[in-house]
């Protein structure tokens, strides 16, 4: 068990957003955690990052092998977050610099956390690039964020989230500002390196489509609790709670 | 009240780069009452295209008219022709900031010349309690403000209401209920409603026809049903193909290879065939220009 997050709560305020959540991620698997806007999804990552908005309390833990990384002092946190536990964000539009080249934010934090040289880390930065398909890595190294595609945004961001060989890949739905054709290349790209790196990720999405097509076991929350969470056949096939049964059936089907 | 594009072309001029043709040659008619969906990816002209026909953009080549008029470049004289109303993409800045909601939407109603409509009138419609109207944008969400931007549209009493990528700027949940209110809007008050989104699943459940666009043109247009359950151009094919089903069966959508040709330097012949999986010899030497399906596999007759 790679991550595995037990009865977590985040209160802000005197709202409870997420009431006791649990979560195993493993090795080499797609957790894929579904439900509305405003059900927690986002905060659940968020939370194992420690990049909750201030003023947030949180209860129970989230164990990464020994640690608990809700009690972790705040330096030894920044070595595990970009490091061992890494994110991808909604918008590639406003989750790289705009001013700094794709290699200088490939870079930064490789060169923090391994303490890589100059060299290296550009030699790595490149090769990185290139597992996320980026045609002419070396020539797209020195270019900006501007000069590229949704779609290709999206894997340098993927590119810099796995940088520094991180065991825990969060993606807070990394396919929704996209087009469905680009889409389906960055689902398949990010099933790839799950299976190839043993990545552990965690996939956070509204559309179950998506979930479908690449995660391996799947979570339903609801007003910050996870009503259910099995198998991915399983859970969209025979859907144990009411609650799973009325999202699918409120997609446009065949039916409709 | 219907509107008639005919063979449009816009073209981006800026000083230092190459002519951009972000629509080559796109016809399209959009009935009263009827909800047409225009998709296609990012940049392929969609936008353009409902900015010309609100008269935003000026169209260099072709054709845009309106009730038999034809569409003229939006200036600051008042313009006669208020009948087609333009929803935009992001209500974050489409509202004025520091004016109360219900003066928007009064601006919308006179307009119209109407005066027996109160803007909270307008709130009530678009499903918004009436003392919204005293409040400022920021006072609410981005699904709320949209609402304002529809309810600001609708004030005007338009035939013809644009959507240019309407929820796209909105909360997953919140998107599929606001292109329901904007369908069951302008259906309502009688006006033709022209939806533009890169997400094929909302436009299936609120148009009655589909056009699909690729690199300023459009090369499939037909009734949504049909193309969705049988879809003819290869690009239509590989659009659908590529959304994920929530069968459970884990299977990755199908890619569609390369990216979308530089719209400055479109390939030679048909526009898709670089790209396209049955591509034949006559693709790339002279490019399709009939309709309904837009590629050689498909000529009429």
């Amino acid at each position: 068990m790679t991550l595995s997050i037990t009865g977590l709560t985040v209160t802000i305020g005197d709202k409870k957003i997420l009431r006791g959540v649990d979560l195993d991620l493993q090795e080499g698997r797609v957790h894929g955690l579904a439900g509305e806007s405003g059900s927690g999804k986002t905060m659940t990552g968020l939370a194992v990052l420690g990049l909750l908005p201030h003023g947030a309390r949180t209860g129970g833990a989230i164990r990464l092998g020994e640690r608990d990384l809700l009690k972790l002092p705040l330096k030894e946190l920044n070595q595990v977050r970009g490091g061992e536990v890494a994110m991808v964000f909604q918008d590639p539009a406003t989750s790289l610099h705009p001013m700094l080249s794709i290699g200088r934010q490939l870079t930064e934090h490789m060169r923090h956390h391994l303490g890589l040289g100059k060299r290296e880390a550009r030699a790595r930065a490149i090769e990185l690039l290139g597992k996320v398909r980026i045609p002419g890595a070396a020539e797209a190294y020195d270019r900006y964020p501007h000069q590229f595609s949704g779609g290709m945004r999206q894997r340098i961001a993927i590119a810099i989230a796995l940088a520094c060989s991180p065991k825990v890949l969060i993606a807070d739905e990394p396919t929704t500002a996209l087009d469905v054709t680009v889409q389906a290349g960055v689902l398949r790209l990010l099933r790839g390196l799950c299976d190839d790196l043993g990545l552990a990720v965690l996939l956070v999405t509204h559309d179950l489509g998506v979930m479908s097509a690449v995660a391996d076991e799947v979570s339903v929350m609801k007003d910050g609790l996870v009503v259910e969470t099995g198998e991915r056949a399983q859970v969209l096939r025979e859907p144990a709670h009411p609650y799973t049964r009325s999202l699918l059936d409120s997609l446009p089907g065949e039916s409709a | 009240m219907t509107l008639e594009i005919k063979d449009l072309v816009v073209e981006h001029r800026s000083p230092g780069r190459p002519i951009v043709r972000a629509v080559a040659g796109a016809s399209l008619t959009v009935s009263p009452g009827e909800v047409v969906g225009l998709v296609g990816e990012s940049g392929c002209g969609k936008s353009t295209l409902a900015r010309a026909v609100c008269g935003l953009n000026p169209v260099t080549e072709g054709s845009i008219t309106f009730d038999g008029r034809q569409v003229t470049p939006l200036g600051l004289r008042r313009r006669q022709l208020t009948g087609i109303q333009m929803v935009f993409q992001d209500p974050y800045s489409s509202l004025n900031p520091r004016r109360r909601v219900g003066d928007q939407i009064a601006d919308g109603l006179r307009t119209a010349g109407d005066t027996a409509t109160k803007p909270a009138d307008l709130l009530e419609r678009v499903g918004l309690p009436r003392d919204f109207a005293g409040r400022h944008p920021h006072e609410f969400s981005g699904g709320q403000r949209q609402r304002i931007a529809i309810a600001r549209a609708l004030a005007a009493r338009p035939s013809m209401l644009i959507g240019d990528e309407p929820i796209s700027a909105l909360d997953a949940s919140a998107q599929a209920q606001v292109a329901r209110l904007m369908r069951d809007l302008a259906v309502e008050s009688g006006a033709g409603l022209l939806f533009i989104s890169h997400d094929l699943s909302v436009v299936r459940l609120i148009a009655d026809r589909i056009a699909v666009m690729y690199l300023g043109k459009i090369v499939e247009v037909g009734r949504t049903a049909e193309v969705w359950a049988d879809p003819q151009h290869p690009y239509t094919r590989a659009l659908l193909g590529a959304i994920p089903q929530p069968d459970g069966l884990g299977v990755l959508p199908a890619e569609l290879a390369g990216d979308v040709p530089d719209p400055a330097d479109p390939p030679a012949g048909c526009r898709f065939n670089p790209r396209c999986p049955q591509v034949m010899d006559v693709c790339r030497d002279k490019e399709p220009d009939f309709g309904p399906v837009a590629c050689w596999l498909h000529q009429p007759g």
